[in-house]
């Protein structure tokens, strides 16, 4: 009975790992601390394996293996040496391993040149607040460039319940807690995309709250910075208009206009993210219209009052508008 | 292979005509519509585990609704709403509604029989217990029908649970929910220790507790232990959620953090608390098929006592990704990983004993459940070490590899077992055996459909899916993986409804079936009747019926203890806690409608408290507490009826006070479960103040004047005496002492005026509980003596009232013991919390 099946575990195992890996994938392991622990998943699989296919044939040798077999599983000495002596060395081993790759994060911890990003977690989407090196900070949400082997110290908090920042790419998770600041170093290894997700539950849309992390090279990412802190690009002036009529900017920020919301995300730059609405649709018009016209129904509970009242060439002008905040 | 040899019989020669046809009237169970008033732990046991089970399916469907959703990308067969109140419910009701009950119900309905008692020590506690958790329990699993149900997942973290993030009764109602669970827990865990220590057979010193035994009373330690954190988190909650004190607020210096650790302090210790009856269960079932003693008996009680204490410092393993500083990672770490080793004792021993069959290990139905846990338990603890390891856990925490490894160990460590000991010991209380045929098919469609749901699970974890998210998008490499684990749920529940269509055809309760068809060597396959075995046998191994081989013989032909009923009524021998020596012979309650009726009301309360209807509630509590008072009344029978004979030369007491009497010593467990209750506020105490130092006063003027808290222990220290002076002041029946009743009311008086101070005292301060942490934590401190007032206070009426129609004198005086045993716990409880409260601010403010 047994042996099948642990083989069959092994099989699922390997060809599931080769045939899938996706954008939020902890064995993807872009990043030094990511790679060290896939290394000691992949130890703990293979052990566990092993260990269980041994008690599995103790098992069967028990119910109808040789007579000498049951002779000798039967003593009480199995018990000592199996029960206690083995699992005693086994897990003393595994412990110590594990506190050396704790030890192996501290250099990013104590890295002063770190880049300082703060996140904090509102119900379902994540507010990105960064600092330059000239002190100034502003903000965006939902995504973080990073730059590709520098520190980065993220300094997670929460404006209401309790969320967890997680990129499995690059490190295991840390909770966003309120009336606390946690913070977690991470470091790219090379340019890439990688996919992050709210692992603790946080109420209603905690299903579709993602974002994406994008590791650049040093020089493309300052160049971000530089595009990122100024102000929006002007473009279709019916549609800001429209926008500021509708009362948009009663909680979202568009930098270089009068819309001064900090409620929901700072759109001063959206057109030119990875996705809308935390991961919840891709970004380009089609996706501004749609999210305008039935947020709720792709986001349930999400904060945003309703634009029913809005016409289609009225959304259709928003969304344009949007779209060309790049 | 004849055995008096080694002992004598207690009653040889034939007994009188008609004793058997006074036990069957005795011990008769109430027909037709008195049924519900039944206590006898068979018939309630039954309702029990029949009420569990139920729970189990109920939570089943919800999970396949959830599966059904998950099984596609982008699904939207359940909406968001739904779908979060669904692993609310789902979660909740395994844990709280099923897990634990099914395993106190297999102690309610195995241990008396396992132990030759007639029943346990307080029936009526026990069905008051199960009535309140049959009422509460559905009520709140119907909430999920109508768009009512909490939806904070089952551990309700909050501030997600706060009445900010969550308005509406919904979160109330998963409180209600706990709140049954909590008392069934406190009753069960009561029943089950002094079941165990004192009502086993004579003869059965502690040495030769069935291990099943064993379990159940670490079971029930632990509960005594782990349910006050979990009582004394709801208790923050709902003050928090009605009144606004910031328990868990960091605004007014709470912390979201207190709850977790509250939380897991209890929750880990629970899933060991569901794992450690089963795997008692188990070590019953396999030296049975293997015909042969449990080969390292010790080595696994030992395990069973280590897995209990190392359980206790596990909990912060589910705080790993809190950022909790390093080094008190690294502890908890270590004692994660050391929790393994007694299950691998436990393991090594089944296997060992697997070894040692007389003649081939028998395969059927019970052991293929067995084995199958076996293959299942170890997968879990082997991926319960590898999220023990920080930096993996990092990974997996929170993500479906968690969802995999704990229904591997929960499924494994408790389900499979479950079912194992449903083959197994349907034939205790039914007419035939359940069937091999589709038992058989049961087993492999479950342990197939299990590993295919869950083994994928872990890979789609690691794959970077969350738990508890009701949509995913397609591309993520987790589609194929969900439609597998989708298939495997539909093949368990394809399981689950064979077992049910098996009982539907076979499940007959009654009398008649094969004694003992096994082959077992425990006293559960006595012949057995109403009133269980016919006389108690005197015990003189481990494994009794296969070392006493005319056993079931002489039991049945009333040849060991107690083979009539001397005192006319519902009784059982009371023995020593270690030796198992005869002490006295306890007179039970029979059945009665007062519990039933104090249960239903108990729950009517909660229930009208949760939907804010307050008026009604009092009304129900108030009846409440009077069918307790209704209930209690008759079961202090006092003296009279002995001293009887039980054989062997016993002539013992019917009555008991004292560290000897079992209503001493479930009032000390009761004082212990409140102690555990007391420290755990006093962790919060401390703990918040680490945390929000700054809430608390700098200044001793912004404290009460130390005159209150002054006069507040003197008024306690005075009321304890005063107490203990009525009990003295008993007099013999026939001179009562009119001192007796006045002293009593001065004690009232004085202990309600030391809790009228102490509040008195911070309110004069200033304090208000809204205010900050530190006001509702001082606060918290009179609110918990305040309930143990309370309820003395009631208990002083009801003393008073049995002095006065003369069932209180210098003999009969269990009800006025028991009330000044909770006087003097609470007098020690107020004046810890008046030193703490008053000194601790003091010393940190100074400083």
């Amino acid at each position: 009975m047994s042996a099948p099946v642990s083989k069959a575990v092994f099989a699922v195992a390997v060809f599931a790992l080769v045939g899938c890996e996706g954008p939020q994938s902890a064995f993807s392991g872009t990043a030094p601390e990511s790679s060290r622990v896939i290394f000691l998943t992949w130890v703990m699989i293979i052990g566990g394996t092993i260990i269980l296919a041994v008690v599995c044939g103790a098992i069967a040798a028990a119910i109808s293996g040789p007579a000498s077999w049951k002779r000798a599983l039967r003593n009480e000495r199995v018990i000592l040496y199996g029960g206690i002596a083995f699992p005693v060395i086994v897990l003393t081993l595994l412990l110590f391993y594990g506190f050396v790759l704790l030890r192996a994060g501290d250099s990013l911890v104590s890295d002063e040149n770190a880049l300082r990003v703060a996140v904090v977690g509102e119900q379902w989407w994540w507010r990105v607040i960064y600092e330059t090196r000239g002190g100034e900070t502003f903000e965006t949400a939902n995504e973080l460039r990073i730059p590709v082997g520098r520190t980065v110290a993220i300094e997670l908090t929460s404006a209401d319940v309790i969320h967890s920042f997680w990129v499995p790419a690059y490190a295991g998770k840390l909770d966003m807690i309120p009336g606390r600041t946690n913070t977690l170093h991470i470091k790219a290894k090379h340019p890439g995309l990688a996919r992050g997700q709210c692992a603790e539950y946080c109420g209603g849309a905690h299903a579709l709250m993602s974002f994406f992390v994008e590791a650049l090279p040093e020089d493309e990412f300052e160049q971000w910075i530089e595009k990122e802190k100024s102000p929006a690009l002007r473009n279709n002036e019916a549609g800001a208009r429209l926008f500021h009529a509708v009362g948009c900017g009663g909680c979202h920020t568009v930098r270089g206009t009068s819309a001064k919301g900090v409620i929901g995300p700072d759109l001063t730059h959206v057109a030119s993210r990875h996705s809308l609405a935390a991961a919840a649709l891709d970004n380009d018009e089609a996706a501004f219209q749609r999210w305008l016209r039935m947020h709720q129904k792709i986001k349930p509970d999400n904060r945003m009052p309703g634009f029913d009242f809005l016409s289609d060439e009225e959304i259709a002008e928003l969304a344009s508008y949007l779209g060309g905040l790049e | 292979m004849s055995c008096p040899a080694d002992y004598e019989l207690p009653n040889p020669g034939p007994r009188p005509e008609g004793e058997r046809e006074e036990l069957l009237r005795i011990w008769k169970t109430p027909g037709g519509w008195r049924l519900p008033t039944a206590v006898n732990n068979t018939v309630i046991g039954l309702l029990y585990i029949g009420a569990a089970f139920a729970f189990f399916v109920g939570a089943g469907i919800l999970a396949l609704v959830m599966r059904t959703q998950l099984a596609l990308p982008d699904n939207d067969l359940v909406s968001q709403n739904l779908y979060n109140q669904l692993f609310t419910v789902h979660g909740t009701t395994m844990m709280f509604l099923f897990a634990v009950p099914a395993m106190e119900a297999l102690g309610v309905m195995l241990l008396p029989q396992m132990l030759a008692a007639r029943d346990l020590p307080f029936p009526r506690l026990s069905a008051f217990a199960i009535w309140a958790y049959v009422v509460g329990g559905s009520v709140f699993f119907l909430t999920v029908f109508l768009d009512l149900a909490p939806k904070g997942g089952w551990f309700m973290y909050p501030p997600l649970t706060l009445t900010q993030f969550s308005p509406g009764d919904n979160a109330d109602f998963w409180l209600l929910g706990i709140g049954f669970i909590e008392i069934s827990a406190i009753a069960g865990a009561i029943e089950i220790i002094v079941g165990v220590l004192r009502t086993r057979p004579p003869g059965m010193s502690l040495d030769k507790l069935p291990i099943f035994g064993w379990a159940m009373l670490i079971f029930a330690g632990m509960i005594m232990v782990a349910f006050p954190a979990v009582i004394l988190a709801t208790m923050f909650l709902e003050i928090e959620r009605a009144f606004g004190w910031p328990f868990f607020s960091p605004e007014g210096g709470g912390d979201p953090l207190l709850w977790q650790h509250l939380f897991w302090f209890f929750g880990h210790p629970e899933v060991y608390i569901i794992f450690l009856p089963a795997a008692g269960l188990v070590s019953m079932i396999v030296p049975t098929m293997a015909r042969t003693p449990l080969v390292g008996y010790r080595l696994i009680v030992v395990a069973l006592i280590a897995t209990g204490f190392f359980s206790f410092g596990l909990w912060v393993h589910h705080m790993f990704a809190t950022g909790i500083p390093a080094m008190s990672l690294a502890f908890f770490s270590a004692a994660s990983m050391a929790v393994a080793i007694p299950s691998g004792i436990q393991i090594f021993s089944w296997i060992a004993t697997i070894a040692d069959s007389k003649g081939k290990y028998q395969i059927n139905v019970p052991s293929l459940f067995v084995l199958g846990m076996l293959f299942i338990f170890t997968l879990g603890g082997l991926t319960g070490v590898m999220v023990a390891m920080i930096p993996f856990d990092l990974q997996a925490h929170d993500t479906y590899f968690i969802v995999a490894h704990m229904h591997y160990v929960m499924i494994g460590g408790m389900v499979f077992p479950l079912f194992a000991c449903f083959y197994y010991w349907v034939p205790m209380v039914a007419k035939k055996r359940l069937s091999e045929r589709l038992g058989r098919w049961t087993f492999w469609l479950m342990f197939i459909g299990f590993n295919v749901a869950f083994l994928p699970m872990h890979l789609t974890g690691l794959l970077g899916m969350p738990r508890r998210i009701w949509t995913y998008p397609s591309g993520l490499g987790w589609d194929g993986l969900n439609m597998i684990s989708t298939i495997g749920a539909y093949m368990i529940a394809a399981g689950v409804l064979v077992f049910i269509i098996d009982l539907i055809r076979n499940f007959r309760v009654g009398e008649g079936g094969e004694p003992n068809p096994w082959g077992a060597g425990t006293l559960e396959f006595l012949p057995q009747d109403v009133y269980s075995t016919r006389s108690i046998p005197h015990i003189t191994s481990r494994d009794t019926l296969w070392d006493q081989p005319n056993l079931a013989e002489e039991v049945e032909s009333g040849q060991h203890y107690l083979p009539n009923a001397p005192t006319g009524g519902r009784e059982t021998i009371v023995t020593s806690a270690i030796e198992a020596k005869p002490q006295y012979v306890v007179q039970m309650p029979g059945p009665g409608w007062a519990h039933v009726c104090a249960a239903v009301f108990t729950a009517a309360c909660f229930l009208l408290l949760t939907i804010k209807v307050v008026t009604l509630a009092v009304i129900c509590a108030g009846i409440a507490v009077v069918s307790c008072l209704v209930w209690v009344w008759d079961i202090d029978k006092g003296p009279d009826k002995g001293p009887v004979d039980i054989g062997g030369g016993h002539r013992l007491p019917v009555y008991m006070t004292g560290p000897s009497a079992h209503g001493w010593w479930a009032m000390i467990v009761l004082m212990i479960v409140a102690g555990s209750l007391y420290l755990a506020y006093l962790f919060s105490y401390l703990y918040t103040w680490t945390v929000t130092p700054e809430v608390w006063p700098d200044a001793a003027d912004e404290l009460a004047s130390l005159r209150w808290p002054a006069l507040s222990a003197l008024s306690f220290v005075c009321g304890a005496a005063v107490y203990w002076f009525a009990q003295k002041s008993l007099g013999p029946r026939s001179a009562r002492h009119a001192l007796t009743p006045g002293l009593l009311l001065l004690g009232a008086l004085l202990i309600s005026a030391g809790l009228g101070f102490e509040i008195y005292g911070h309110w004069s301060a200033g304090l208000r509980g809204p205010q900050s942490s530190f006001d509702a934590l001082t606060y918290m401190a009179s609110f918990l003596t305040g309930e143990i007032v309370v309820a003395i206070l009631i208990m002083t009426v009801y003393v008073t009232a049995r002095h006065f129609t003369g069932k209180l004198d210098n003999v009969r005086f269990a009800s006025l013991e028991n009330t000044n045993l909770l006087v003097y716990y609470m007098t020690a409880q107020a004046l810890i919390g008046l030193v703490v409260v008053h000194g601790f601010p003091r010393l940190v403010g100074a400083s």
